[in-house]
């Protein structure tokens, strides 16, 4: 554990005290633990009494809800049974399909609330004044411009944009550039994955066809115009891609995160994956806790798991970028052969700011339907 | 609360055995109110209050300022239009075949079939109905790929079910057999009397349609056509299940300003498009309502 300031240190001691005060006869002996007052307040594990004392008091509570985590999604399904084996708690999956939003309204303050999220850039700037901070132990590893700086929300994992497409259902058998699916091959093929009126991957979507025809990240009409060009030709499919419509063939090129795209290998084996790269968008998702989690230190417990190197190397795994991949590459923790297996990029990533996406979101929402419709 | 201490109605009847009658006649209503309640009452008033609720809190108009946007516009023209032509058709088709049962025999196996398919297809909407239509006239539908396979392609100028006129081709799949099942009382109310009576008096077809059917049955095919309006402007999880993106109606927008994660959630601006539906569809029942007592003047 490294810290940041020895003013942070004096803080942290001076909280335990009071807090080990407080609680006074539940901590018996020499070992420390983690009440569920203490828990609900802790912006660390060594806050909360250390790993062990933390572990303790998640299974003591017994569960942990998740929501809108689909199994196929970045690996998912072996992340939620890892912790399961390692920690014996099962985490409760809401509403699996939802949308970043979705998680967020469903903070009702119940027992059944989400304690802990992974939500897109924007839904994490707009709702900090309901999540806790907290720092996990690899807090450090965290890129600064990947993290809120006091722990309200962290980076996760992430990818760039990429075209995924059924190798044997494109002339030539391959996409070497955006503007070839504007070409009479494509029709009634093209489709994104997310709606980028209301989804963050299929707004991310629409800004990787806008830069790689001639666009800025601060000026998405570009790619609104490349999808309109798009529904003129017949090409553009107003469904979104998912594993089913890949199977079924419906959504034969996709624009969706690299990540995601290569889960969709295991159903049609010709799938590939174009990354453009005049525009290598990269986007992450976001960690946070709910400031009202019903169980606070499995909140907490979880996001120790998830950038512990067995978490991260399960999201390498499942093809997406972890956010402590440089730090774990220098220290050698890296799965080696996963990170070979990700999708060859060259060029250099953009990633839009917080501010860029807002801008690209309100024009994409005025604009959109008269583009497609 | 019994009669018990009423006694006006005392009077009429044994006090003891009146008192139990009324309370349990009210008893017998309350799980249909409770139902109304639950399931009407209370989601419009919490639509409305929030509708009318400034995102600061507060009542005020602000939420339907939002509404008069160029896509919110074009999202009204279009379920409206979707809306008006299927009913259109529906109704047209509709009261042709409704017309052909009713010249059949009333026992005939004819009436019995199509009225039973009707019913069951008349509530053969949703999602049922939309993933029909992908497992038969999709891009990788079988239909669609049988005639591509014998050199017919239905979508050479790209995929048409996702646009206004596929919508409102898969609307006409339950507006039809609606209008079968709405407009054959009607139907059945015109007596072969009046025909013959026409006939009699020198009449012809054209006359007995312009003088005695017609002017019978024009306010309830109207009232119908109302009716089925409303069914297609209301429908939501068809469209909701076929176009899974950038679905310019209504219910599909009402939809996105909830879930948006792109900043673009707005829950009052959503609300106040579903109040904006619940005035079209209000207007348009009361129209039918009017219709209806027209009706039944003649008809029963």
């Amino acid at each position: 554990m490294k810290w940041s300031s020895p003013v942070r240190q004096l803080g942290l001691a001076v909280m335990a005290l009071v807090l080990v005060a407080a609680c006074g006869g539940s901590s018996s002996g020499g070992s420390a633990s983690c009440s569920e007052s203490t828990a609900k307040t802790a912006d660390s594990a060594s806050a909360c009494g250390g790993m062990d004392a933390l572990v303790a008091a998640a299974k003591a509570e017994g569960a942990l809800n998740v929501i809108a985590l689909p199994p196929d999604w970045a690996n998912y399904g072996a992340v939620i049974s890892g912790f399961t084996a390692k920690y014996g708690i099962a985490p409760n999956s809401i509403n699996p399909n939802g949308s970043s939003q979705d998680e967020v309204n469903a903070f009702d303050g119940t027992s059944n609330a989400p304690d802990v999220v992974d939500v897109g850039q924007a839904v994490a700037l707009a709702n900090t004044a309901k999540f806790t901070p907290y720092k996990v132990a690899t807090w450090n590893d965290i890129p600064a411009g990947a993290k809120e700086p006091t722990g309200l929300w962290f980076n996760d994992y992430g990818g760039y944009m990429g075209i995924g497409y059924d190798s044997t259902k494109v002339p030539g058998g391959v996409i070497t550039s955006v503007s070839d699916l504007l070409g009479s091959g494509f029709k009634s093929k093209v489709a994104l994955a997310g709606d980028p009126t209301k989804s963050n991957q299929g707004l991310n979507g629409v800004i990787m066809a806008g830069v790689a025809n001639g666009g800025t990240l601060d000026d998405v009409s570009t790619g609104v115009g490349f999808f309109k060009k798009l529904k003129q030709a017949g090409n553009y499919v107003p469904v979104v891609g998912t594993a089913a419509t890949v199977k079924l063939g419906q959504t034969p090129v996709l624009f969706e995160w690299d990540y995601l795209s290569t889960s969709h290998g295991k159903d049609v084996s010709s799938w590939k994956i174009f990354v453009p790269s005049n525009a290598i968008i990269g986007g992450y998702y976001s960690q946070a806790i709910n400031k009202a989690a019903p169980h606070p230190a499995a909140a907490r417990l979880w996001e120790e798991y998830l950038y512990s190197d067995a978490g991260q190397n399960l999201w390498l795994k499942g093809g997406a970028r972890p956010v402590r991949m440089a730090a774990m590459t220098t220290a050698g923790t890296i799965d080696t052969a996963a990170a070979a297996a990700l999708p060859a990029v060259n060029g250099t990533p953009q990633v839009p700011s917080g501010d860029q996406t807002s801008k690209a979101s309100a024009y994409v929402v005025a604009n959109w339907s008269a583009a497609v419709s | 609360m019994t009669a018990a201490g009423n006694p006006a109605l005392n009077t009429a009847a044994r006090p003891t055995r009146g008192g139990r009658r009324l309370s349990l006649s009210w008893l017998g209503v309350m799980p249909f109110f409770v139902y109304v309640g639950l399931f009407l009452l209370l989601p419009t008033a919490i639509v409305v209050i929030g509708s009318l609720t400034a995102p600061t809190g507060g009542v005020s108009l602000t939420n339907f300022v939002g509404i008069d946007k160029p896509y919110m516009v074009k999202a009204f023209t279009l379920s409206l239009s979707v809306s008006a032509v299927s009913a259109v058709a529906g109704a047209f088709f509709g009261a042709v075949l409704a017309y052909a049962v009713v010249t059949g025999n009333p026992r005939g196996l004819l009436r019995r079939s199509i009225m039973s398919a009707s019913g069951v297809l008349a509530q053969f909407g949703g999602v049922a109905l939309a993933f029909a239509f992908i497992a038969t006239f999709s891009t990788v539908g079988f239909v669609t790929v049988f005639l591509k396979d014998h050199g017919i392609d239905i979508y050479a100028n790209g995929v048409w079910l996702y646009d206004p006129p596929g919508i409102t081709l898969i609307y006409v799949y339950f507006q039809i057999p609606l209008m079968v099942l709405v407009f054959l009382p009607a139907l059945d109310g015109i007596r072969p009397q009046w025909r013959e009576a026409t006939e009699s008096l020198g009449g012809s077809t054209w006359h007995y349609w312009r003088y005695v059917a017609g002017p019978l049955l024009a306010p309830a095919f109207l009232g119908c056509t109302l009716l089925l309006f409303a069914n297609a402007f209301s429908a939501y999880a068809t469209i909701a299940a076929l176009l899974t993106n950038g679905g310019v109606y209504v219910p599909l927008q009402i939809q996105a300003l909830l879930t948006s994660e792109t900043e673009q959630s707005q829950p009052g601006l959503a609300q106040a498009l579903a109040v904006a539906m619940i005035l079209i569809v209000v207007i348009v029942m009361t129209l039918y309502t009017l219709l209806q007592r027209r009706t039944t003047r003649w008809l029963r």
